[in-house]
């Protein structure tokens, strides 16, 4: 598959975005496993919200 | 006085938190699964059955991630505001979870609409960046989401910081029609408003199409990965402070839980 003269800017722009959405999903999936963590410590420790 | 009883609607019944958590779970994995299938067909579409561009070349093939990044910025713009709407308005639970979820997601699309675009004016205008009205509306959204993210962490109380970031993202929705309508108001270099019916050929149409429902598919996984993660940091939060309070009472120290 041939791009043309202006591959570098294609590739570079598909690049650039596989970039940023991988960062996204990346910073997601860290960011719920933190949160998740930090929950179940606290409920390890006996504290629960009211409704359970 | 016996109370009768009141099916609450779709939405009402989603303002619970815990109910979105449950439902969330649910249809997150299939979205995803979703997702994966339609931006693989759009980049199947963009690589192999996209022809170049009679005037364009292959750097056509730019508009298949440009187009879609461009729209979901202002979509996550919308949802920002609607949920900022819902939170000053109906005090909607998740509506707050909401608008802060969607924020940087939309900053990121912003981003890359202009990086996207910028590859594809060096080309084809012969410079990466000029202040034309299209080029400078979105920059000026791009700051605007940079704004909302930086109100609500500069104010230490989260409920003020909700409303003074509600109230800001719902002033900042008028610089929507100015965008969208930027290339018809002013001369501009960016060319008009895509068509899809007149001015696109079916051979380049489906395949943006395709490319915008699997951007739009993602921006949903994203959103409802970022929302559940905003209800569980603030369920952690509320636990911190009923760990302080208890440990107050009881004399002991609280256990720190990061």
């Amino acid at each position: 598959m041939s791009l043309g003269p202006f591959a570098g800017f294609i590739w570079a722009a598909y690049g650039v975005t596989a970039l940023v959405i991988a960062g996204l999903i990346a910073w997601l999936i860290f960011d719920g496993r933190r949160q998740a963590r930090a929950l179940a410590a606290l409920e390890k420790l006996g504290i629960k919200r009211r409704s359970e | 006085m016996r109370m009768t009883g009141h099916k609450p609607t779709l939405l009402q019944s989603l303002a619970n938190p815990t109910r979105f958590m449950a439902l969330s779970e649910r249809v997150l994995p299939w979205l995803a699964v979703a997702t994966v299938v339609v931006m693989a067909i759009g980049l199947y579409q963009a690589f192999v059955v996209s022809p170049p561009d009679y005037q364009q070349g292959q750097t056509v093939k730019i508009m298949y991630v440009h187009v879609p990044c461009a729209w979901l910025a202002m979509a996550a713009y919308l949802t920002v505001a609607a949920s900022s709407f819902g939170l000053l308005v109906f005090r909607h639970p998740l509506a707050d979870v909401s608008a802060r979820a969607a924020a940087p997601i939309g900053a990121a699309f912003t981003l890359l609409a202009l990086v996207t675009g910028s590859l594809w004016g060096k080309p084809m205008w012969g410079t990466y960046w000029v202040w034309d009205a299209r080029l400078t509306s979105m920059l000026l959204l791009f700051f605007l989401y940079l704004g909302l993210i930086a109100l609500r962490s500069s104010v230490e109380d989260e409920a003020a910081a909700a409303k003074l970031t509600a109230i800001l993202a719902l002033v900042g929705v008028s610089l929507l029609p100015v965008i969208k309508f930027s290339v018809e108001w002013w001369t501009t270099l960016h060319q008009p408003s895509t068509r899809f019916t007149t001015t696109l050929d079916a051979s380049f149409r489906v395949p943006l199409l395709i490319n915008a429902l699997g951007f739009t598919l993602l921006f949903a996984c994203l959103h409802i990965k970022a929302m559940r993660n905003e209800v569980m940091r603030r369920r952690v939060r509320s636990l911190q402070l009923m760990a302080v309070r208890q440990a107050s009472l009881g004399g002991q120290p609280p256990a720190r839980v990061s």
